[in-house]
């Protein structure tokens, strides 16, 4: 593969006069600065086509004036680093190109930009209800302008009870089932609309963003230490993890470097929620195809693992540990040694449920050949994390793009490529026991010393990457003068592969539905923000 | 015989023996911050200044922590020289000064209840602290708790999150759906006060805001024996957490023709 130099210069090059391109050693980062014309989509099918880079978000933010799209792509090798599309355009200039069609990713942060910052996405098929519920906002509300006037917004406001979701199915008999947004037993909130002529799924809608709380929002013109909350609490399930990407965006702009003890444990804490949290999933579709005896034997696991976490961090979610600069608490080793016992205690007891799951037809025919993504719809799609592994497309940011010393640890990143229900089990399993793998190897990597350093704000931009329980997460931080936030933007995995959720919903029975949404273990929470 | 029921068997019997002794195993709750401790001038304003929700004030000499904004972040106590001691317990739930709680209707609820979960913007900690409650170890069934899915059925109303913009019809949806005599019980920070995200101009500061509020359990999340409580309360069957009689509820009154409804 080229790297950086020769990419700029080959970009360059092909758009002579157009492209201008300049290298970033530190990140390592190649940025590319496109005019916002039909240039635009040429290159980003270069990034992604010809030289294989992934795509990993848009980051809208509006400057004093004018409009900034940043384009973000990610090798997945390692070298050379990250590709960044960057195109600036005057504020009254509010219609950019569509890169949707080439990068089918990009697809919902079209949308999202779109119905946030009044943006149109010329070429984009489908703009509208997406973040803002049309029935509840006006299609010209966009909060994340700067100009945006927050009292308009808290105004009781009447829902649209005209307003209808569109619907695809015209055949004959064809009705849509609404399932949500309050439905079955302890569920997030969200709508997914079924359309049917009978028995199979023919489209499955989710309509999501009801528990939409703006933190992207909110967090403009707060200090960091009040980011990190948001940070840390909008999706607690995986907490650490996200704590831990926002933290390293605002190490990167401090330029602080975390003591090797404190890089050592956060392997340590995001590992051990990365376990819980497949035994949570695990749990999860046992319970979905009422096999009851190993959903209680699972959702045993995951409490002893909530437990474990509580014991070592105080918190069973993991919260306030991670800040920027390292970690608020220093674990002695023997604390350090008990918690991996105990969490390899867990894992041979999910061995024994594993045993059990494998002899049990009535469980593995809900599992097998249902709720399947192929691995080239999981590229188009551009999924992440055990969900994207399962369908064979590789991709694991602690091997492509490593951070907090996790390039000095060996470890398998499990792949399946069936890419149904059973092998998305297969994943999360395996994955567990990699996770306590390298929680046993943290036992032998500990060194003596500090766990956190000072961190004195300073202006800057810089994002924080870390691969999350549910896969790739990217946290955008533009911080001002005083170290006040001045753009907040998370790129969560949820947000990425419930936009790929349809494809295995869709051609299978009503009963598989429940079945499918427990294998692919999302949280609407992540990303509804 | 099949080998699940015999794996099941085998797990023996690991549920807790709350409420009749209190558990005692570690990890099962974070604690709180102890209120009303007698600390320095100085001290009581560095506390003040470290919490970011303003749980935490100095009064008289004392500093006072107001569970319903308490959001867990430790600060208090791992970020300053004087730190705030941090009790553990999970007995946390409070029963609001408007609130009916089943005194009201003392047969209505005694010895079951039918619980409808409606998530109003939470972040997934508090919801799978609810979820942990059908688990082997806290098991409520045999309390005579069962979790609903229809509103038709339910007797309480368990909402976690600061009630988001689009959730507040269905969650109004919902509470309209339910028969009387009915309870609503409040559960986590974010449903008591908004937590770190309301109110905002999409999201409010808590339940109360939207419909009227009988219990309040504060943590964040609550661990699943402070939610267990919370239903205990609800009930009937167990005393509040002890610093009711000290803590004014503001902001939660019952219209009286809820009372009638």
């Amino acid at each position: 593969m080229a790297t950086l130099a020769e990419l700029a210069m080959q970009a360059e090059q092909k758009w002579p006069g157009q492209v201008q391109a300049w290298v970033d050693r530190r990140s390592p980062l190649c940025e590319l600065r496109c005019p916002p014309s039909e240039v635009l989509p040429e290159v980003v099918r270069w990034v992604v086509v010809d030289l294989g880079y992934r795509f990993a978000g848009l980051i809208v933010e509006q400057e004093t004036e004018a409009w900034d799209l940043r384009y973000l792509f990610y090798s997945i090798h390692g070298t050379p680093g990250w590709a960044r599309l960057r195109i600036r355009q005057p504020l009254e200039m509010r219609s950019v190109p569509s890169i949707s069609p080439q990068v089918h990713a990009a697809d919902w942060h079209e949308r999202e930009a779109e119905d946030l910052f009044g943006i149109t996405f010329e070429g984009h098929p489908r703009l509208g209800d997406f973040v803002l519920h049309d029935d509840l906002w006006q299609e010209e509300v966009a909060p994340m302008r700067r100009d945006f006037d927050e009292r308009i917004a808290i105004v009781e406001r009447n829902p649209d009870l005209k307003w209808r979701p569109r619907r695809i199915v015209k055949d004959p008999g064809a009705f849509a089932m609404p399932v949500g947004p309050i439905y079955s037993g302890v569920t997030e909130s969200a709508l997914f609309l079924l359309e049917t002529v009978g028995e199979d799924v023919i489209r499955a809608f989710p309509r999501l963003f009801y528990k939409y709380r703006a933190i992207e929002k909110i967090a403009e013109g707060r200090k960091v230490e009040e980011c990190l909350l948001l940070a840390e609490r909008f999706a607690a399930t995986t907490a650490f993890a996200h704590a831990l990407a926002f933290s390293q965006a605002i190490e990167t702009i401090c330029r602080v470097k975390v003591p090797p003890r404190a890089q050592t444990l956060r392997v340590l804490a995001a590992e051990l929620e990365r376990f819980r949290h497949h035994v949570g999933v695990i749990h999860e579709i046992c319970e979905s195809t009422g096999l009851s005896v190993a959903a209680s034997q699972a959702s045993i696991l995951e409490e002893d693992l909530l437990r474990v976490s509580c014991d070592l961090a105080g918190h069973r979610y993991l919260f306030g540990l991670a800040i920027p600069g390292g970690l608020t608490r220093n674990f002695t080793d023997a604390a350090c040694g008990g918690a991996i016992e105990a969490a390899v205690l867990v894992l041979r007891k999910l061995h024994e449920l594993e045993d059990g799951l494998r002899y049990s037809s009535s469980f593995l025919d809900r599992l097998e050949g249902v709720g399947i993504i192929s691995g080239d719809e999981a590229r188009e799609f551009g999924l992440v994390g055990p969900i994207a592994r399962a369908s064979g497309l590789e991709g694991d940011l602690r091997k492509a793009q490593p951070y907090a010393g996790y390039q000095h640890f060996a470890f398998d990143a499990p792949l399946e490529i069936e890419g149904d229900g059973f092998a998305r089990l297969r994943v999360l399993l395996a994955e567990a026991a990699e996770s306590v793998r390298i929680m046993q190897e943290v036992s032998g990597r500990l060194e003596a010393g500090e766990v956190s350093v000072p961190v004195s704000p300073m202006p800057g931009r810089a994002f924080g990457w870390v691969e999350a329980p549910r896969g790739a997460a990217f946290h955008g931080v533009h911080l001002g003068g005083g170290g006040i936030v001045q753009r907040y933007r998370v790129i969560a995995p949820s947000f990425v592969n419930w936009h790929g959720f349809h494809l295995a919903a869709e051609d299978f029975a009503f009963q598989d539905f429940p079945i499918i949404l427990a294998t692919f273990g999302l949280s609407v929470a992540e990303n509804d923000r | 015989m099949s080998p699940w029921v015999l794996n099941g068997l085998r797990r023996g019997v690991i549920t807790t023996s709350y409420p009749a002794h209190q558990e005692a195993a570690k990890g099962v709750s974070p604690g709180l911050p102890a209120s009303l401790v007698p600390v320095t001038e100085e001290a009581g304003r560095v506390l003040e200044a470290l919490c970011p929700t303003g749980a935490i004030s100095l009064e008289r000499g004392e500093a006072r922590v107001d569970y319903r904004r308490c959001i867990h972040c430790f600060r208090c106590c791992r970020g300053t020289d004087l730190p705030l001691d941090w009790k553990p317990g999970y007995e946390w739930a409070t029963l609001t000064t408007g609130g009916l709680s089943a005194a009201a209707w003392p047969k209505a609820f005694h010895k079951s209840m039918h619980i409808l979960v409606v998530d109003a913007g939470d972040c997934g900690a508090c919801l799978n602290e609810v979820k942990q409650l059908s688990n082997p170890y806290y098991n409520i069934h045999r309390l005579g708790f069962f979790i609903t899915p229809t509103p038709r059925k339910a007797d309480i109303l368990l909402v976690v999150g600061p009630v988001t913009d689009h959730m507040r019809l269905p969650l109004q949806a919902a509470y309209d759906a339910m028969p009387t005599p009915k309870l609503v019980m409040a559960v986590g920070a974010c449903a008591l006060s908004g937590g770190v995200f309301g109110p905002s101009f999409v999201a409010r500061g808590g339940v109360k805001d939207v419909i009227p509020v009988d219990v309040e359990v504060p943590g964040f999340p609550p661990p699943p024996l402070a939610i267990l409580h919370g239903l205990l309360v609800a009930t009937g069957r167990k005393p509040p957490a002890p610093w009711q009689a000290g803590t004014a509820v503001a902001g939660s009154t019952r219209p009286s023709s809820a009372l009638a409804g």
